[in-house]
């Protein structure tokens, strides 16, 4: 794994941290969760493979993103648009 | 190209449930998770909008409030907006701030900063109050867009699909003008952790009413804060006859 990659693995998991404050479920269940999925990868030294996971991370990243997003979305909704328009 | 003026309010984050105190002053605001009202997430990002699309040459986010709203200005910046300005208020002048003496202060600042269009979110989540743009638009004297899903500008006008009863209306508005941001409008982004950093940077002016010359002296008193009534217990009737009496004895038929 190159050093560009590496720094590119830990802001994609600085990044996630962030993003893990908000969750429903509470930070700590998020932040043990996202520790075991990087320490699971952590031998890895393919540097394809490992970009493909960077890959993932992102995709993940605006999953998450566009869940709160629809979450908040959706709550606004119901508290002041209930008339089923 | 306009310069843009955007509203935003700090309040109890739309996902915390919301407690009375016990002696009825208000509600429990203290250890509790606060973030951007909502609606004006939509608003900053509808000015975001307009400066990527070259319309907009410079955003300014306000927030009234005390210290913490510094944390609402920050997320603000860290969408999109250049410069912050923290209006300071604080203690028993902060728990009875009226949307008039906010749309005294943001049309002051409208009008010191040179400011075309003012968006602000159409309501805040808390006081649900929805009075700040139309008060600004009238301290003002400028042409209001209240509740808009759409808006487009052309040469010194804009035009704004408003949300109304049961449908949409479409206005022309002559420039410069109030916008207040309807659900709708947009879906407001994410604020980044790198952007959250680069953030930090941007300027935010700190400023008081006084300096605005804004007499925000409380005039009203809060007599008692209650938790709205819990829904009765529903019961289960045995037959069909029942229903109809106990209808009839509610005065539904």
């Amino acid at each position: 794994m190159s050093s560009a990659q590496r720094s590119r693995v830990i802001n994609l998991y600085k990044t996630l941290l962030h993003l893990g404050k908000d969750w429903p479920a509470g930070y700590e269940l998020f932040r043990s969760r996202l520790h075991g999925a990087f320490l699971k990868n952590r031998a890895e030294t393919d540097g394809e493979k490992v970009e493909k996971m960077i890959k993932h991370g992102e995709f993940v990243t605006k999953e998450v993103e566009a869940l709160y997003m629809l979450k908040k979305y959706r709550t606004m909704k119901r508290r002041y648009y209930n008339d089923n328009s | 190209m306009a310069r843009v003026l955007v509203g935003v309010k700090r309040v109890i984050d739309y996902a915390v449930k919301i407690r009375v105190k016990p002696d009825k002053s208000g509600v429990v605001t203290d250890g509790v998770k606060h973030s951007m009202n909502p609606f004006d997430e939509i608003a900053v990002e509808e000015a975001v909008k307009l400066k990527e699309k070259k319309i907009a040459s410079e955003i300014i986010a306000v927030s009234c409030g005390p210290a913490q709203s510094q944390e609402v200005l920050r997320t603000a910046l860290a969408m999109g907006v250049d410069k912050g300005i923290h209006v300071e208020v604080t203690g028993p002048e902060y728990e009875t701030l009226q949307p008039i003496h906010v749309s005294k202060i943001l049309a002051k600042i409208a009008q010191n900063e040179k400011i075309d269009i003012v968006i602000v979110g159409k309501q805040a989540i808390d006081d649900d109050c929805n009075q700040t743009a139309q008060m600004t638009a009238g301290v003002l004297d400028w042409s209001q867009a209240t509740f808009a899903s759409k808006v487009e500008k052309g040469d010194n006008e804009i035009t704004v699909t408003r949300e109304v009863d049961g449908g949409l209306e479409v206005i022309k508005s002559k420039l410069p003008a109030v916008i207040s941001a309807d659900l709708r409008l947009n879906e407001p982004r994410y604020a980044t952790l790198p952007n959250i950093m680069k953030a930090k940077k941007k300027p935010i002016q700190k400023l008081t009413p006084k300096d605005l010359g804004v007499d925000v002296t409380p005039r009203i008193k809060v007599v008692s804060v209650e938790d709205p009534p819990t829904r009765q217990a529903g019961q289960i009737v045995p037959d069909v006859d029942t229903l109809i009496g106990k209808l009839k004895e509610g005065g539904h038929c």
